[in-house]
């Protein structure tokens, strides 16, 4: 077992792990944050992502351990505020969902993209190649990213 | 006093979903993130290396050694603690939930562990050491049509089929070939099972109960009532892919049973890509017979449908789904098919968005736009002369088309696409050397469906020998607590469709309230839910019976309330309107809450004759889905939507690749409940339909060796790989439904490959291809 000193969603964690634990099973399993979800397991599908230290990641391909010291963001932690934010929001109003499965992977991946600046709809669509929705045929999630970004 | 007469009513409305706020925080309960049971412990299963296998014998001494296994459970013990499921055929080869002495297909279960934990069950499978025998294995379906893989063999007959052939100016014959691919949910199956004593609970992500409840029970040999079947609140997607959920069910019920512990289990994307319930692969050979005016006069189909190594309820009912549509959207009168169902050495497919819809209309709507060309008359202009005018339609095999104007419909697809014009500018493009094409498509959409249409896979002999099956039914509860909270439950097992919204709208509509003040539980359980045989997410079936069941079942408790109401109010129990969340009448008004408190707290001030409580059930059936007649017809869907789509497509020189400029698709599915969930459905549909026209299928190589075992070999279109699309509607009520409403959730997935297609094989002016349109298959054409 190796130990692991993290940070999820602002609040710290101490936990002994197996060395081969996902970072996805971890957050799931040992923390019970069970938004992150898991669609593939090997980094396709997108469903997973997460943010470590402010960057979009796959949990998928990622080991727990790798990310001792980190800050973990996951899609629990964007309503720390208590109200939805602008991007779910926008999913919300545009149909931007159906089985809700993909979504948390969907909303990480965009507000990393979103942190970034202003895209344009080609940089959404551009971004969403990594990001598989079998519901929605994708256009309501452009538009409720595009919504996102201009306000 | 009736719903919609004189006020504005929340079915029609856009409403957001109701679903969404949970998911949207990660607050979502898909069976994966449950503890239904403590203690679980993990399986993991062992699948077969081979298409097809003698298993000499298992050693798994090494795998009960390692530290936090619970135990190993073998096809043999499989075979010894259970029964194989019921088949609706009499050929096939029994099949159970895992291999005991042959394996069928690569990924069959032959062996499963149970541990503390996934990744020890993982490294305990990887310790049984089988001693395999490889054997031959059949995966073309052609070629096992002429041996005993040859499981039934049906033909039927409608009209004077060789008289209308024998005068017909012009025949076009040609061979469809339909590939096997699945919707793949990005949610894969989910199974917890927990044997105790004599019975069973199993929490599924299964999206019956359906049919399939008892043909689990019937494996398991255990009455009905012995397994109870829960399912999660939320489902990650389905599209029909879940229904084979209930073969794990079974593998898990009888780990656990022997082990004496419950047991869970998770499938991976490896596990589903390999053996998850796929559509079936067909091939069809279609004759069509026409006048010289463009008149369809007649068809003749020759299908042979791989359903793969097993024949897995409720197959061969992919078959059997469009038996009532054969004819399409036409009103041509002479109509035969020959059905062969054949098994190969490739999983068993299952239901898969379009169930059989994809496949027929591949061969039918692509021998339209051959037709044309050979008769000289624009495709669109072909289907428009022939298509169905008078409602109701009785077609040749039985099927009764409910309502619609397919002409208008054609119409709007072909303004909306500005048909002239592209024309104009296809050949504009042509002069350029550009490859522009066109493809229509008009198809059809058949929604909740007769279960006795699978009953003719059998003669009418065999028929009359059983029990008969017929109908579509559905159950939905609805309650008023003693604080006047209201709570619907239904058995649709929605997985993404937004059933919950739109159960709280019509119900809303009979109460008086608003959606948001419903709450609707989706989760199913088997001993408790209000269900029958046909409950569950399938044939697109919830706007019809789904719904309409909810409407009753509210409707009997408004009904109620206004009993409650009436003497508060002074009025008679027909005066009083729900509104506002209040009884209303001779401009007096008494709160829902009130009426509840009476109901629930003080039964001895209710109007004689009211009983105490408030708590309804109702179920909808839809009519005239008779079983199937001595002639062999059969109304196998009880509503029928139409779609006309038009596809512009460009196909690249250089690389074979295919871009498809503009999608436009028109429907008419009776009454919409909620255009926010019908675009998403429409929406939803096409990416399907157009994943399959250009990149989704499921490979086996001649040794049944699978070839698209991940997300980098089955291609899932992504968000830059999907063309704008264009929608239309018209609302055309159901005179069959109770709501007037159809189903809509599949009608893309069957027209979009065929009108892509279409639109292929017009820009490179060739006849014979297939679907999906790889840029590797186009190149070869364009060579």
């Amino acid at each position: 077992m190796t130990h692991l000193e993290l940070t999820v969603n602002g609040r710290r964690y101490r936990e002994e792990v197996e060395p081969r634990l996902l970072l996805s099973d971890f957050l799931r399993h040992t923390l019970g944050l069970t938004g992150t979800h898991v669609g593939c397991e090997h980094g396709v599908c997108g469903a997973c992502t997460v943010h470590v230290d402010g960057l979009a990641t796959r949990s998928c391909l990622t080991l727990a351990v790798q990310v001792d010291g980190a800050e973990v963001e996951t899609v629990e932690g964007l309503t720390r505020d208590g109200a939805l934010t602008a991007l779910q929001q926008a999913f919300h109003e545009h149909g931007a969902l159906q089985c809700g499965f993909c979504t948390p992977g969907m909303l990480m991946a965009a507000a990393d993209l979103l942190a970034r600046g202003r895209p344009t709809r080609e940089e959404i669509v551009d971004m969403l190649s990594g990001q598989i929705c079998r519901c929605t045929g994708y256009e309501p999630i452009v538009r409720a990213i595009e919504q996102a970004a201009a306000s | 006093m009736s719903v919609g007469t004189e006020r504005e009513t929340w079915v029609g409305q856009a409403v957001l979903r109701l679903e969404d706020e949970a998911l949207l925080r990660g607050e979502g309960r898909f069976i994966d993130d449950l503890d239904p049971v403590p203690n679980a412990y993990h399986a993991a299963i062992l699948r077969s290396p081979f298409a097809h296998a003698r298993i000499r014998s298992i050693d798994a001494s090494a795998a009960l050694e390692l530290p936090g296994v619970v135990g190993v459970l073998t096809g043999a013990e499989v075979a010894a603690m259970s029964h194989p499921f019921p088949v609706g055929v009499e050929n096939a080869p029994a099949s159970y939930c895992c291999a005991s002495e042959l394996t069928r297909y690569y990924g069959e279960p032959v062996a499963l562990a149970v541990a503390r934990d996934r990744y020890v069950a993982e490294d305990a499978v990887e310790l049984i050491s089988v001693d395999w025998e490889p054997l031959a294995a059949v995966v073309d379906a052609v070629t096992a049509a002429e041996t005993d893989a040859l499981v039934s063999d049906r033909s039927f007959s409608y009209g004077d089929v060789d008289t209308a052939f024998a005068s017909a100016d012009v025949v076009v014959a040609d061979r469809f070939r339909f590939p096997r691919w699945s919707c793949n949910p990005l949610e894969c199956y989910g199974v917890v099972a927990d044997w105790t004593g004599d019975s069973l609970t199993a929490w599924a992500n299964f999206q019956g109960p359906f049919t399939l409840h008892s043909v689990a029970a019937a494996a398991l040999g255990l009455p009905g009532s012995k397994l109870r079947l829960i399912t999660p609140p939320d489902s990650g997607g389905s599209f029909g892919t879940k229904a084979a959920v209930y073969t794990y069910v079974v593998l898990m019920a009888l780990a656990s049973k022997k082990l004496g512990v419950p047991v869970r289990w998770t499938e991976d994307r490896l596990e589903h890509l390999a053996a998850a319930g796929s559509a079936t692969a067909r091939v069809t050979d279609l004759a069509a017979a026409f006048a010289a005016d463009g008149e369809l006069l007649a068809l003749r189909y020759d299908v042979i449908e791989d359903v793969g190594a097993y024949v897995r309820a409720p197959e061969p009912a992919t078959l059997y789904r469009m038996h009532g549509s054969l004819s399409g959207a036409y009103r041509v009168r002479n109509v035969a098919v020959r059905n062969r169902v054949v098994v190969t050495n490739r999983p068993p497919t299952s239901l898969n968005r379009g169930f059989g819809g994809p496949q027929m209309y591949f061969a039918l709507e692509r021998t339209m736009e051959i037709a044309a060309g050979r008769l000289g008359i624009d495709p669109a202009e072909l289907r428009r002369r022939n298509l169905v005018r008078d409602f109701p339609h009785r077609t040749p095999s039985g099927g009764l088309y409910d309502s619609g104007d397919y002409e208008a419909c054609l119409d709007d697809a072909l303004e909306l696409a500005r048909y002239e014009e592209r024309r104009a500018e296809q050949a504009a493009a042509r002069e350029e050397g550009r490859l522009v094409g066109i493809g229509v498509a008009c198809v059809v959409e058949p929604s909740i469906s007769n279960m006795g249409y699978i009953t003719l896979a059998q003669t009418s002999d065999e028929r009359t020998a059983q029990l008969p099956k017929s109908g579509n039914a559905e159950g939905a509860t609805i309650a008023i607590n003693p604080i006047g909270g209201v709570t619907v439950r239904i058995s649709t097992t929605p997985q993404g469709q937004g059933h919950r919204t739109a159960a709280a709208q019509v119900a809303a509509d009979a109460l008086g309230v608003a959606p948001e003040q419903i709450d609707v539980l989706t989760d199913v359980d088997t001993s408790t839910s209000a269900w029958t045989v046909a409950s569950g997410n399938y044939s697109s079936r919830f706007s019809g019976v789904g719904a309409g069941a909810v409407h009753k079942a509210a409707t009997k408790l408004a009904t109620k309330l206004r009993a409650i109401a009436a003497p508060q109010l002074g009025a008679e129990p027909d005066e009083v309107e729900l509104r506002d969340g209040k009884a209303w009448a001779n401009d007096e008004s008494v709160s829902l809450r009130r009426l509840a408190g009476a109901a629930h707290w003080n039964p001895d001030s209710l109007p004689r004759g009211v009983e105490p409580g408030l708590h309804e059930t109702a179920f909808d059936a839809a009519p005239n889905l008779e079983p199937p007649d001595a002639d062999d017809r059969v109304a196998s869907s009880a509503a029928h939507g139409f779609l006309a789509d038009v596809a512009v497509v460009e196909v690249e020189r250089d690389t074979g690749a295919v871009r498809v400029l503009e999608y436009v698709t028109v429907h008419d599915a009776g009454r919409l409940l909620n255009p926010l969930l019908v675009e998403g459905q429409v929406r939803g549909g096409f990416a399907h339909g157009a994943g399959v026209a250009l990149f989704e299928r499921i490979v086996h190589d001649d040794e049944g060796n699978l070839l698209t075992g991940t997300f980098m070999d089955y291609l899932c279109p992504t968000a830059p790989d999907l063309p704008p699309l264009t929608m239309g509607h018209r609302e055309t009520p159901s005179p069959f439904t109770t709501l007037g409403s159809k189903g809509l959730g599949e009608g893309t997935t069957m027209s979009a490959p065929v009108a892509i297609a279409n639109a292929v094989a017009d820009a490179l002016g060739v006849q014979a291809l297939e679907v999906p349109l790889t840029p590797g298959r186009v190149w070869e054409l364009l060579r």
